[in-house]
């Protein structure tokens, strides 16, 4: 039934290296169908597999011949929904035991992200025709070399290695991916390679994420080698419940489990852009926006929730809860942490970029607040999926508008926009629908899932809880903000409408898929969502569908109404005195905070200072004068020694003759003597 | 068919011929094609045989091999046969020639004399692979040693004069210690052959194999760079001509890998019990310093040159964890590092032939100008940092997996510390990718630049389609590798106790 599957991955490899090798002999628009073509067919053989992962639950015996089909239940018992292993192929064998396979596997969660990734790249491909052909003429005037062709075969390969990734039998398969995932980000943030920033923030975004890889890198290797083997689903191999048992057991390797997975955890960490290591996400924004909606805010930043998300029984079964403590506090520092900054913003996608760290956090709090794998302690998990599917709609949808905003307009900064909601009045709606989804207002998308997760922080501890609904509130505030400072207030165009470009609505295919996405934002909510994913493996009900608030439920409508309310008064009129005033009484405080509180700062003191400085230059130094010098010295000993013996050979007979007879004298003498 | 080896230094021979009866460079040029693409036909043709007489069941340990005695007193034969390590030597070394061949299609002046150092130099290669003999196989090595000196000293690039001396008597004084060691093992192992594998069951006296060990063990690293005997390296390549820095860097340092492992450790197990530790941290030095010197060069090839040290420190690195999964990934690292490195000279190569330079400052945007060369040096470097789809991946990660099987506190550590080499890697190869392809072009004279023509594009195309054909299908290398290294490693741990209560310490 899923004998296609290996399409899946092979489609758009092909289209990749199809684009790649001749994209640039075929004209734009080929090129563009062609990805775009790929991508439809990839959407369509997505929803057809969820279609039947989730829908004919009744054909698993008949699959069971084909494919290695596992019940659903995480912890081995009857779940609703299977493991369903399509295809598993050695790739390397590094040991008779220990093989690095690559294969394709279904559960709830990775269809899951099957729907996320092809619908948002889909809607991408679309987009990018419209969105790359304005940027094309934009910057030929600069004289870049333009590549739409090599932009498709970016996408199409990221697309590939993004599905590559959810899809793993093995965190060896999803480190492969990660790493390629990784590459593509490169690329397409270096897209407009002519630009110092792009290129700087393109080197920067793979340095900073291949630095956290490391940790992920030898949290497999310890992992591999206590445990025997990649896989991490317990109910697909046989045997691996009991070592790990075994295991978390025996008192003298107890620390090896949690410290193998919180190093995999940083990795996670630096993909998902948790503090500290967040710093190149903001800077990622250089690359076109198409490129920031849909691997940095909707797909390859979820990559390290994701990871926990697999790993999450094995977190909580074999006693690494602490570590999952100490992830839920980071990641909830952070979402303070760049819901603060974003509140400072003036570069549009910045600000959504602060936005989409905040919220990512808000997933992984929610993972780390899991301590069962039953009942309410389990909530978390169905939360965290349900909110990384809904805030990858409404992020896409933002980031998509943004770049609406970004083609009219010319710039990033929000001193060029204003008042564009005459002007462009369905991305106004769209934006809007975004803004009011992610800010938490039922009945959009985002107040259900992030209910949820604020309600499991409740579970976990209220402080938790109760900070988390701060953040919340200002979620609201800075979306709002954002918001009013683009659409309404004093339009940039106004101010000298002779000079200056009327704004105007951008083409269709551009604003099709803004639509289709506001409109999959304004329903996702209501997805009875716990039904297809649990941590237990049965279904769940989330009680806000129904109608039954709880308490927490009115507390997070009323923060948000808050920030909504304050951004509104701060910032919906043509002149904003409060804010100003503001700006004016902490100056330090909104220095600091646009500053990215000199993060970043630190970081370029870290590399700059102390890797260059304290190690590369006086190694590269030593290596020059300390070790070639002294072969050099070697060389040039040897030369002297010659040099200095070499008057004894000097031709002259005289001087041989003398040497010849006071040797012959000397050597009489010592015999005599020895005599 | 028994003496069919013989047919990659025949090669060779008639190619040397040739070249002395050619009278104009289109004909220089035909023979070198010819040869090459001969050679590289025969080592295809030698991996298929290999693998199909491994499938039906052909277990000796060496394969089509014959010997004939050479020099009776000293008991020097010169014997032949492969295992799986040699074959893919072979076939690497016949990729590197034919690619190298079209690198230096356009060479001046003196194309026919180049090509007749080039092609000894070859030749010294294949036999040095082909042999069984400990004597053969040093007597190889110095073929493949002195062309160098000729080749960088006259076709260099740069302070040549320098670079080719210091090249030459760095590596002749490896020799040295070799020719030392080689005697050591002759005259304490009692025996009556030179041949590798006889010798490794003849059980050497222990104090000798200790004395023994680091002679053989540097001097055979001297050409894997082991650090502090690197040096050679950054300036050699740096004023090789292309051809020469992608064979020297692509096979001859492999040499070095090779020997370490075929006659150091196979040979001396008790000898390496004893030293493994402090040669381990010296090539973990190598791996770290290697990489961290690249960080802050400013001349495109002597990025490479440091950067081959970091991966050739990796391949010592690995020997010496003594587990078998970390020596095929050694293997693997030999042959995917000799591509890697051969695809990044041959296009600093052409990039330095058409820029006139190679400081990293004076460059930039080549990515608008000369796009095909770019890619290619883009591929090259994602290869070199261990992209997965590439071949670095796939050896880096056998590496890993391999030494953290030898689960001591020492090995440990040493393992991670060379991990972090993945992240300075990552840090040396976008510093310049970023400065030199991207960016503003510096010069109004590159804009004039041509991009590459069809003989580059045959090297770098061919190069990029093995380091991707090996880093996409592995499995099939791999199990040719295992096949090899199982029988040394078991004959290793089973003359040396010691060395196993290492692997498990």
């Amino acid at each position: 039934m899923f004998d296609y599957a290996f399409l899946i991955l092979l489609l758009p490899f092909l289209s990749f290296l199809l684009l790649g090798l001749l994209g640039m002999k075929m004209p734009k628009k080929v090129a563009g169908i062609i990805g775009t073509c790929v991508l439809a067919v990839l959407f369509g053989l997505s929803l057809y597999t969820a279609y039947h992962y989730f829908f004919y639950t009744g054909e698993y015996e008949a699959m069971k011949e084909t494919f290695h089909v596992v019940n659903g239940r995480l912890d081995g018992g009857q779940g609703v929904y299977p493991t369903v292993t399509v295809f598993n192929f050695t790739w390397l064998r590094f040991t008779e035991l220990l093989t690095f396979n690559i294969g394709f596997r279904l559960t709830p969660i990775s269809v899951m992200m099957l729907i996320v990734i092809t619908t948002v790249s889909f809607m991408v491909h679309i987009y990018s025709f419209g969105y790359m052909a304005e940027r094309d003429e934009n910057y030929k005037a600069e004289g870049y070399e333009k590549g739409f062709q090599r932009f498709y075969a970016f996408l199409s390969l990221f697309t590939m290695s993004m599905l590559g990734l959810v899809v793993a039998t093995n965190i060896f398969q999803m480190y492969l991916f990660w790493e390629l995932v990784g590459v593509c980000s490169y690329l397409l943030i270096g897209f407009y390679y002519p630009k110092h920033a792009a290129v700087h923030a393109s080197k920067k975004a793979f340095i900073v994420t291949r630095f956290a890889d490391l940790f992920f890198l030898i949290g497999i290797l310890f992992f591999s080698f206590y445990v025997g083997t990649f896989n991490y689903d317990m109910n697909v191999t046989p045997g691996l419940t009991e070592k790990l048992t075994a295991i978390a057991a025996n008192p003298a390797l107890q620390w090896v489990l949690p410290t193998a997975l919180f190093l995999m955890f940083i990795g996670g960490a630096g993909k998902s852009a948790m503090f500290p290591l967040h710093i190149w996400l903001p800077d990622a924004m250089e690359g076109p926006t198409p490129v920031s909606a849909l691997i940095h805010a909707a797909t390859m930043v979820v990559a390290g929730v994701y990871q926990v998300a697999s790993l999450l029984p094995i977190y909580i079964q074999f006693h690494a809860t602490e570590q999952l403590h100490w992830i839920a506090y980071i990641a909830a520092f952070t979402a303070f942490y760049a819901a603060a900054v974003a509140c400072a913003q003036r570069d549009i996608k910045r600000g959504l970029a602060f936005s989409t760290i905040s919220q990512i956090a808000y997933m992984l709090v929610a993972l780390g607040v899991c301590t069962s794998l039953e009942g309410e302690g389990s909530l978390g998990y169905m939360a965290s999926m349900f909110h990384l599917f809904t805030h990858a709609m409404f992020k896409a949808l933002l980031f998509l508008c943004s770049g609406a905003i970004i083609v009219i307009i010319g710039s990033n900064f929000k001193d060029y926009m204003g008042g564009l909601h005459k002007y462009m009045p369905i991305t106004n709606i769209c934006f809007l629908i975004g803004t009011i989804a992610i800010s938490g207002f039922w009945p959009l998308a985002g107040f259900f899932s992030k209910d949820e997760i604020v309600d499991a922080c409740f579970n976990f501890a209220p402080a938790l809880g109760w900070f988390m609904t701060l953040v919340s509130g200002m979620t609201a505030f800075y979306m709002f903000r954002l918001y009013y400072v683009i659409f309404w207030g004093q339009s940039y165009y106004e101010l000298d409408p002779e000079h200056r470009r009327r704004p105007q609505e951008v083409p269709f295919v551009m604003w099709g898929p803004l639509v289709l996405l506001a409109i999959i934002s304004c329903v996702a909510g209501w997805i009875p969502f716990g039904h297809f994913v649990s941590l237990n493996g049965l279904p769940e009900e989330i009680a806000l569908q129904h109608f039954e608030f709880g308490s927490t439920a009115w507390f997070s409508l009323l923060a948000a109404t808050i920030g909504f309310g304050l951004a509104t008064w701060m910032y919906a009129g043509k002149k904003q005195p409060v804010a100003d005033a503001l700006e004016r009484t902490f100056p330090k405080l909104h220095k600091a905070a646009l500053n990215r509180f000199y993060i970043d700062d630190a970081w370029q003191f870290f590399t700059h200072k102390i890797v260059f400085g304290c190690f590369s230059i006086p190694i590269a130094w030593f290596d020059r004068h300390v070790i070639d010098g002294t072969f050099n010295f070697l060389a040039w000993g040897t030369n002297e020694a010659g040099e200095s013996i070499r008057p004894w050979q000097s031709g002259d007979v005289r001087q041989y003759a003398v040497w010849f007879i006071t040797g012959t004298v000397a050597l009489t003498l010592v015999l005599l003597c020895l005599v | 068919m028994s003496w069919i080896l013989t047919i990659f230094v025949i090669i060779p021979v008639l190619m040397l011929f040739g070249l002395w009866m050619a009278r104009n460079d289109n004909q220089v040029r035909g023979v070198m094609a010819t040869g090459a693409t001969v050679l590289l036909a025969a080592a295809i043709w030698l991996t298929i045989y290999f693998v199909q007489q491994r499938n039906a069941g052909n277990n000796d340990a060496m394969l089509l091999a014959n010997s004939v005695t050479w020099f009776a007193p000293l008991h020097i034969d010169f014997a032949v046969g492969v295992d799986g390590i040699s074959t893919v030597m072979i076939l690497l070394s016949a990729i590197i020639v034919f690619t190298g061949t079209f690198a230096s299609w356009q060479l001046e002046p003196m194309k026919k004399e180049y090509f007749l150092w080039f092609v000894l130099l070859s030749s010294g290669v294949f036999g040095f692979f082909i042999s069984t003999d400990m004597f053969t196989m040093f007597m190889f090595y110095e073929v493949a040693l002195i062309p160098m000196y000729l080749l960088i000293g006259v076709w260099g690039t740069g302070p040549k004069e320098y670079s080719a001396m210091k090249l030459t008597l760095m590596l002749m004084g490896g020799s040295s210690l070799l020719i030392l060691g080689i005697l050591g093992i002759y005259y304490f192992t009692g025996a009556t052959t030179m041949d590798v594998s006889k010798l490794a069951s003849l059980h050497m006296d222990v104090t000798a194999q200790k004395v023994f060990f680091p002679f053989v063990f540097i001097g055979f690293g001297v050409l894997g760079a082991l650090f502090p005997f690197h040096t050679w390296s950054p300036d050699g390549h740096a004023s090789a001509p292309t051809a020469v820095s992608m064979l020297h860097a692509g096979v001859l340092m492999k040499l070095g890998g090779y020997g370490c492992l075929r006659i150091a450790m196979f040979i001396m197990p008790d000898g390496l019990a004893m030293w493994a530790p402090f040669f381990l941290v010296l090539t973990c030095i190598s791996v770290v310093y290697g990489a961290l010197s690249a960080c802050v060069q400013t001349d495109l090839k002597y990025i490479n040159a440091y950067s081959s040290v970091s991966h050739c420190g990796m391949v010592l690195f690995a020997l010496l964890m003594m587990t078998q999964t970390a020596i095929t990934g050694a293997i693997l690292q030999m042959l995917s590092h000799g591509l890697m490195t051969a695809l990044f000279f041959a296009v600093i190569g052409m990039i330095y032939h058409r820029c006139g330079t190679r400081d990293v400052r004076q460059l930039g945007g080549l990515m608008k100008i000369i796009p095909f060369l770019a890619v290619a040096y883009v591929v090259a470097g994602l290869a070199n940092l261990g992209l997965p789809g590439f071949s670095g991946f796939v050896a880096e990660m056998t590496i890993f997996v391999g030494s953290f099987e030898n689960g001591g506190m020492f090995h440990r550590v040493a393992t991670i510390i060379a991990c972090t080499s993945i992240v300075i890697t990552a840090v040396y190869i976008l510093r310049v990718v970023g400065k030199i392809l991207y960016q503003a072009v510096p010069n109004k004279k590159f804009f004039e630049l041509h991009d590459a023509t069809w003989d580059e594009r045959v090297a770098v195309g061919g190069l990029i389609f093995c380091v991707a054909g090996l880093g996409l299908c592995p499995l099939f290398f791999q199990d040719i590798i295992v096949n090899a290294v199982k029988p040394i490693f078991n004959t290793i741990i089973a003359n040396a106790p010691a060395v196993s209560a290492l692997a498990n310490m």
